[in-house]
């Protein structure tokens, strides 16, 4: 009986996915060629892409197992540049000469999936030592990855510091390698799309089996978990690796939306969007432990920033006010401040979407909110 | 077969830790076979704690064996112990807060789940029948222990008897030879005392293990407890039938300080 | 040869200061197991307040370095602000994953705010010089009088700290409050109050460590509290965090590391090297060089 109501969701899943998906496409086809949609849109969702991807895999960590890791970015940097050289070796190769046909899809493939292999590497290699111990070091571990990784790309001699171009500017991601133009992110915007919904879905699986059911028990109470019978050190390293893998995905598709790579976007001390901090409140806005919490809050956080940096409505601001905007991470670090200091649990608390469960869920809300009314009211006629 | 050739469930050899030059638990021996109920008591502070610390490989012995039927466990991670059949419950509630109440039972079945990362993945049939199977199996041990109707609660929200019942049936869901109970009853009421040794006698019965019981009421260990061993200061000061137990003067003296 | 000794003295001199700096989060960590990102920001914020004041110090006719005590000053009521505007309401309800992102958040906000203050601004500035100039030739060796003056003022700052948990009430109740927060209450002390203070001296060896710092590099900017911090922290990890004396030694450790790595291999894989250290650290003994392992209480 269980089974079947589990089945008719996941049939119904596929179902609203494939629906949604072509009628996407007809979209895309339809406008396609409008400037609008050409500059504006599709850009905007390739990086809402890349956000929603980072924001979920980063609450894998942070809100199922239960551990800070303040190095994100740097996963996604390791991802970005492996995507990128891979890339440019296949062009140089002759695998792929322009931008169409299946050998380019192929390699476009290849490179996300190698991204992420390298990034879950890395994510190993890091997460041993600093998950077999309990407490804090893997916060301090990863912000030290985040700072140093920088480093070790701009030293790596077929990196360098100025992005990928290997003495000169002409071997861009733009020209040679899988970077998309306005043009081609419409083209691909398919791939984009479909990468992000396989990571989600694959992430899901994840944290809606045995493997999420261990990590959620070790952040619950380590000591517990292991008297249980769960391989502690296992689960975390192991959560850590795939997390790792997602982001080094998410750092592949940041690759094929720029036109070259450049470290200073993934430094620890960068400003912009792409900052392990800003995940972390992405995180924490939508809630830890709630996926579909890091989706809303991803959008939210790329719209909030892209209205700040290029909203009309700001320059008719007041100076003080519009001031502030100069320095979009004081914002985001006072919203982190006052997110955990207010609604500790965010947006969504764990509450997952369910589009099986969407009607019974609105009512078991109004439901609750009504019995806290209730109670409310009999406690304020009891005084 | 006489109760010599048998091969005890748990056994130890001149188990011991210090903390710094303190002996918190000095020469501890203890044996103990299937089917039985055995008590451990002691003052406030004797070492009983650090003693299940140390069988469940918390804590590393400083000298000494642990013997799990007769294989040593020396060196063994906490899960390892887990895994080789002893499951233990805290004197101090640990549940997953903030899981639901059959999924506390159901993480602790998860060195016993046989699909693999790509069955959870891509959702195969082998995914969907362990799933089953160890729902089934959660949702009998919630029965055992009376709690089904919770089943989907968060364990936090359980009052406090229920969360210890909870516990027993998370370490249960191990599979485990040996079962360890810290303090079960402490904080119970009596009629939630009574229910308790009801459910640990329905227990022992059913899965044949053996149990080790840590308790402070001494009532209570002189009913259900076939044999019972006595500590404190870290040493064993005596051992035997529970009547026993009751005259013995020099557990008297530990009881009523000297 | 005179290179090593060179080395050698820039070693201990960076080390100096690192271990200043990691005495403050080895503090903080000590009392309530929190590491508080927002420490290597206390140093910018010593160092600007250094910058401001100097000149007016100067017209006043005292050395440069005398606008250390308004650098304390600063830092010290930042440091106790932070713990009681954003550490203290979190502590109180959260857990420990709330309280360390409170404190990545207040690092960043810090840092943030900073930059949108007009009179500081993304920009770096300059700082005059603040010891005097020179220094005493040993043969081919030169120690510069910032060196010498580094060094020793940080062994006595040290030593003043160490008597100072070890001999006074407030420092007793520091420890105690470490070990046990619950008895320190029952034993009449005010445990707030004394994690207050325990953010109070840490705020203010801050301070000191920006001096030193800006009299060795005279330049400061928003964010060079990250990275002082993260390789400060790193020292306090490897000596073995909460102990003091662990702290000053995994600064000299990480000091050294730093300056070999830079004159003999590459100055810009020194931070690698130092991050290493940390990972090796871990791996082979987590507890540090002086720490003890201390398993929790089940």
């Amino acid at each position: 009986m269980k089974k079947s109501k589990t089945a008719r969701g996941y049939f119904l899943n596929t179902a609203v996915i494939v629906v949604l998906f072509t009628a996407f496409q007809f979209v895309t086809e339809a406008l396609g060629s409008r400037s609008s949609f050409k500059l504006v849109l599709a850009p905007c969702l390739w990086q809402c892409c890349y956000l929603i991807i980072l924001a979920a895999s980063l609450n894998m960590v942070l809100g199922f197992l239960g551990q800070l890791s303040l190095g994100h970015c740097g996963f996604m940097a390791v991802g970005a540049y492996t995507a990128a050289l891979i890339s440019l070796a296949c062009e140089r190769a002759g695998v792929f000469g322009d931008k169409h046909g299946a050998a380019f899809v192929l390699v476009l493939f290849g490179c996300i999936l190698a991204a992420g292999l390298l990034a879950a590497v890395v994510g190993l290699l890091l997460g041993i030592p600093a998950l077999r111990l309990k407490g804090d070091y893997l916060a301090i571990i990863t912000l030290g990855f985040g700072m140093i990784i920088v480093n070790i790309i701009n030293n790596l001699p077929f990196c360098g510091q100025d992005g990928l171009a290997l003495g000169s500017a002409a071997a861009s991601l733009y020209k040679n390698g899988l970077g998309f133009g306005s043009k081609g992110k419409v083209e691909y915007l398919w791939a984009a799309i479909s990468v992000t919904v396989i990571c989600l879905t694959l992430m899901f699986m994840f944290v809606r089996s045995k493997y999420g059911r261990a990590i959620r028990a070790i952040r619950d109470d380590e000591i517990a978990a292991s008297a249980s019978g769960i391989n502690t050190s296992f689960y975390k390293v192991f959560t850590f690796a795939y997390s790792a893998f997602f982001a080094g995905i998410a750092g592949a598709l940041y690759a094929c939306a720029n036109a070259t790579l450049s470290t200073a976007s993934f430094a620890f001390t960068n400003g912009g969007i792409l900052n392990s901090t800003f995940v972390v409140v992405m995180v924490v806005l939508g809630g830890m432990g709630s996926m579909t919490g890091s989706i809303v809050a991803a959008v939210i956080m790329f719209f909030v920033n892209y209205e700040i940096k290029n909203g009309a409505w700001v320059s008719a601001l007041p100076a003080a006010v519009s001031g502030v905007f100069e320095y979009p991470m004081l914002v985001y670090a006072l919203v982190l401040i006052i997110v955990i200091m207010f609604r500790p649990k965010g947006i969504f608390g764990s509450y997952e979407f369910s589009l099986q469960n969407l009607i019974p869920d609105i009512r078991a809300a109004h439901a609750a909110r009504a019995a806290a009314k209730a109670e409310r009211k009999e406690a304020g006629s009891h005084v | 077969m006489s109760e010599a050739e048998r091969i005890p469930v748990l056994e130890t050899r001149k188990l011991g830790i210090s903390f710094g030059g303190l002996k918190a638990v000095n020469d501890f021996n203890i044996k103990i076979y299937q089917g039985e109920l055995v008590g451990l008591i002691g003052p406030n502070g004797a070492g009983k704690t650090t003693v299940f610390n140390l069988l469940t490989g918390v804590y590393v012995p400083t000298e000494g064996t642990v013997m799990l039927n007769g294989v040593p466990l020396n060196g063994k991670k906490t899960y390892q112990f887990v895994h080789a059949g002893v499951a233990r419950t805290f004197q101090n509630i640990r549940l997953f807060r903030d899981m639901s109440v059959i999924d506390n039972v159901r993480a602790a079945f998860t060195k016993d789940i046989k699909y693999n990362f790509f069955d959870a993945s891509f959702r195969t049939p082998r995914f969907w029948n362990e799933e089953k199977k160890i729902t089934e199996k959660a949702m009998d041990l919630l029965r055992l222990c009376r709690l089904d109707d919770v089943a989907e609660v968060p364990a936090s929200g359980l009052p406090y008897g229920r969360q210890r019942k909870l516990e027993i049936a998370r370490a249960l869901a191990t599979d485990m030879k040996l079962l360890l109970l810290d303090e079960p009853a402490a904080g119970m009421n009596p009629t939630e005392t009574a229910e308790l040794l009801e459910c640990i006698n329905t227990i022992r019965d059913r899965f044949g293990i053996a149990i080790l019981l840590i308790e402070h009421d001494m009532s209570l260990v002189m009913n259900v407890c076939q044999r019972i061993q006595v500590i404190d200061y870290g040493q064993t000061i005596a051992s035997g039938l529970p009547e026993e137990i009751a005259k013995n003067p020099k557990v008297i003296a530990a009881y009523l300080g000297e | 040869m005179s290179t090593f000794f060179q080395t050698l003295i820039v070693g201990l001199r960076l080390g100096s200061i690192y271990a200043l700096i990691a005495l403050g989060y080895t503090m903080v960590y000590g009392i309530i197991r929190l590491i508080n990102f927002a420490h290597g920001d206390f140093i910018m914020v010593g160092g600007y307040t250094m910058i401001f004041v100097v000149p007016a110090v100067l017209a006043l006719g005292l050395p440069a370095w005398a606008a250390v005590v308004a650098a304390i000053a600063v830092c010290v009521l930042v440091g106790m602000a932070t713990e009681l505007i954003a550490y203290r309401p979190v502590r109180k309800k959260g857990t420990a994953m709330t309280a360390l992102i409170t404190a990545i958040a207040m690092s960043l906000f810090l840092e943030n705010l900073a930059q949108a203050i007009p009179a500081i601004g993304p920009n770096p500035k300059v700082a005059s010089q603040i010891f005097s100039a020179g220094g005493i030739s040993i043969g081919p060796v030169t120690l510069e009088y910032t060196t010498i003056i580094t060094i020793v003022i940080s062994a006595v700052v040290m030593i003043v700290l160490w008597e100072f948990t070890q001999k006074t009430r407030l420092g007793r109740a520091m420890r105690c409050v470490s070990e046990d927060k619950a008895a320190a209450t029952l034993m009449g002390i005010n445990v707030n109050r004394t994690i207050l203070l325990t953010f109070a001296i840490g705020s203010g060896l801050a301070a000191v460590a920006a001096l030193m710092y800006m009299a060795q590099y005279p330049k400061v900017y928003t964010t060079m509290g990250s990275l002082l911090g993260l390789k400060a922290f790193v020292s306090a990890v490897l000596g073995g965090i909460g102990i003091i004396p662990g702290a000053v030694l995994g600064g000299i450790v990480i000091g050294l590391v730093e300056s070999f790595t830079t004159s003999y291999i590459s100055s810009s894989m020194a931070d690698t090297f130092v991050f290493l250290i940390l990972i090796v650290v871990l791996i082979i003994k987590p507890a540090g060089i002086l720490g003890r392992n201390a398993g929790e209480k089940v």
